[in-house]
């Protein structure tokens, strides 16, 4: 095993999508955007990791298995430092993260954040995970963890979560 | 006062706000009509309870004298608090509730609007994520008071006196003082003078679709949570419940 000093802080951050969302266990926090940045300084390591909503639960565990993991590979200092600013967007979730949620039977968010017309009330189209169907309607804004609405598929009728916008 | 102390009350004001409504929401967990009415009071109150921690974790940072938001949160009693009178208001029925968030919303969207601006890099980075979130809440609370207002003629009369019931305690939110002048001076908090114009327009035109009658501008208005901390007789109940598990069980973790 090489010495974890020779890691470069791109490695740590590839390391990285080892650890996984403890809510959403397919995504990794890497295709969730929420590291936005590692800084070694000698024997430190300092990730910078963003919230995805104020109140997510998920991210002092995030946090903690961040810690463990690379304290696993080795590094003795880790530090894990939260910012809000900018505050973190649905756009920062990766392609693989979008395509790995479809699979799991979430619905990725539909459009990019510039396009608020799902909030003003305009048309957005939002995919069946399951059969595919654009045929859905929203149930509740609100879903089993604060990222996701309720929808279901007018077709297969199976509901579903949907990754919301924000 | 010092701009540090203004800081300090300023953030406050606003962690204690969330605090205390999401409480209040909390209060619903197992008892929505619906279970997805449920699970979109919970999920508000959590985003909230998020906001709170931010700011309160701020204020314990300027204030500097080795307490924690957990602190703030937990071990501060009635006349510390600085929340608005109205978030502190009995949940009721569910358009007393929907009502007493809607009326915040309305208030809290246009004012973290501005607040984004704050020259004070924290609070602007509280504000910038709040108001993703509280975009939803607007949204979805003016729905439920559309949705009702123009429902049964049950409905209707529900909203409506819950709508002259809480209205009282809506002028507060626009309430101001030194803590406010000298923080306005530092670019760090925005004028609420004339958002108060913006809210009753809002407010107008979701009680029209609604079919409500909006209650007489010049109404006599409660305040003092916000300023003061004289609160109504219902936050002593909301803190004995809210901290009895910290202040009954200091070393608790879970
Ligand atoms: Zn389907």
């Amino acid at each position: 095993m090489e010495n974890v000093t020779d890691y470069t802080e791109e490695q740590i951050f590839q390391e990285l999508s080892n650890v996984t969302d403890p809510e959403i266990p397919v995504l990794t926090v890497t295709d969730m955007g929420v590291v936005r940045k590692v800084d070694k300084f000698g024997e430190t390591v300092r990730v910078t990791i963003t919230p995805t909503y104020s109140g997510c639960p998920a991210m002092q565990r995030i946090e903690s298995d961040i810690k463990e993991h690379l304290e696993k590979l080795g590094f003795e200092k880790v530090e894990v430092v939260t910012v809000l600013s900018p505050a973190w967007t649905t756009d920062w979730l990766t392609d693989v993260g979008r395509k790995k949620l479809e699979e799991y039977g979430i619905a990725p968010p539909a459009e990019k954040t510039t396009d608020k017309s799902a909030l003003t009330g305009g048309k957005k189209t939002v995919r069946c995970p399951q059969c595919k169907s654009e045929n859905t309607k929203m149930i509740s804004q609100f879903g089993s963890t604060a990222c996701k609405a309720l929808y279901q598929c007018q077709d297969c009728k199976e509901p579903f979560d949907y990754f919301k916008c924000i | 006062m010092t701009i540090k102390e203004a800081l300090f009350q300023y953030t406050l004001r606003q962690g204690d706000t969330s605090l205390i409504l999401g409480h209040r929401l909390s209060e619903w967990c197992g008892h929505g009509p619906k279970l997805e009415q449920d699970i979109a009071l919970i999920n508000i109150a959590l985003d909230l309870v998020g906001q709170s921690r931010s700011y309160l974790e701020y204020a314990a940072r300027i204030e500097d004298k080795n307490r924690t938001e957990d602190d703030l949160a937990y071990h501060r009693a009635e006349r510390e608090f600085k929340n608005l009178l109205l978030v502190e208001q009995p949940n009721g029925n569910w358009g007393n509730t929907i009502m007493r968030s809607f009326y915040y919303d309305v208030f809290h969207y246009l004012f973290l609007h501005e607040l984004v601006k704050s020259k004070d890099e924290q609070i602007a980075a509280i504000a910038q994520k709040s108001l993703k979130e509280v975009t939803y809440h607007l949204k979805h609370n003016s729905d439920w008071v559309i949705r009702l207002g123009d429902g049964t003629e049950e409905s209707h009369v529900i909203m409506q006196t819950a709508a002259d019931e809480l209205w009282m305690f809506t002028g507060e939110m626009f309430d101001m003082d030194e803590v406010d002048d000298i923080l306005m001076k530092e670019g760090i908090a925005p004028d609420l003078k004339p958002l108060h114009s913006k809210w009753l327009q809002k407010v107008k035109d979701v009680f029209t679709e609604a079919t409500l009658k909006v209650p007489p501008e010049d109404a006599w208005m409660q305040s003092g949570g916000k300023l003061k901390g004289i609160h109504s007789e219902q936050m002593g109940f909301i803190l004995s419940e809210m901290q009895y598990l910290p202040r009954a069980y200091p070393d608790a973790t879970w």
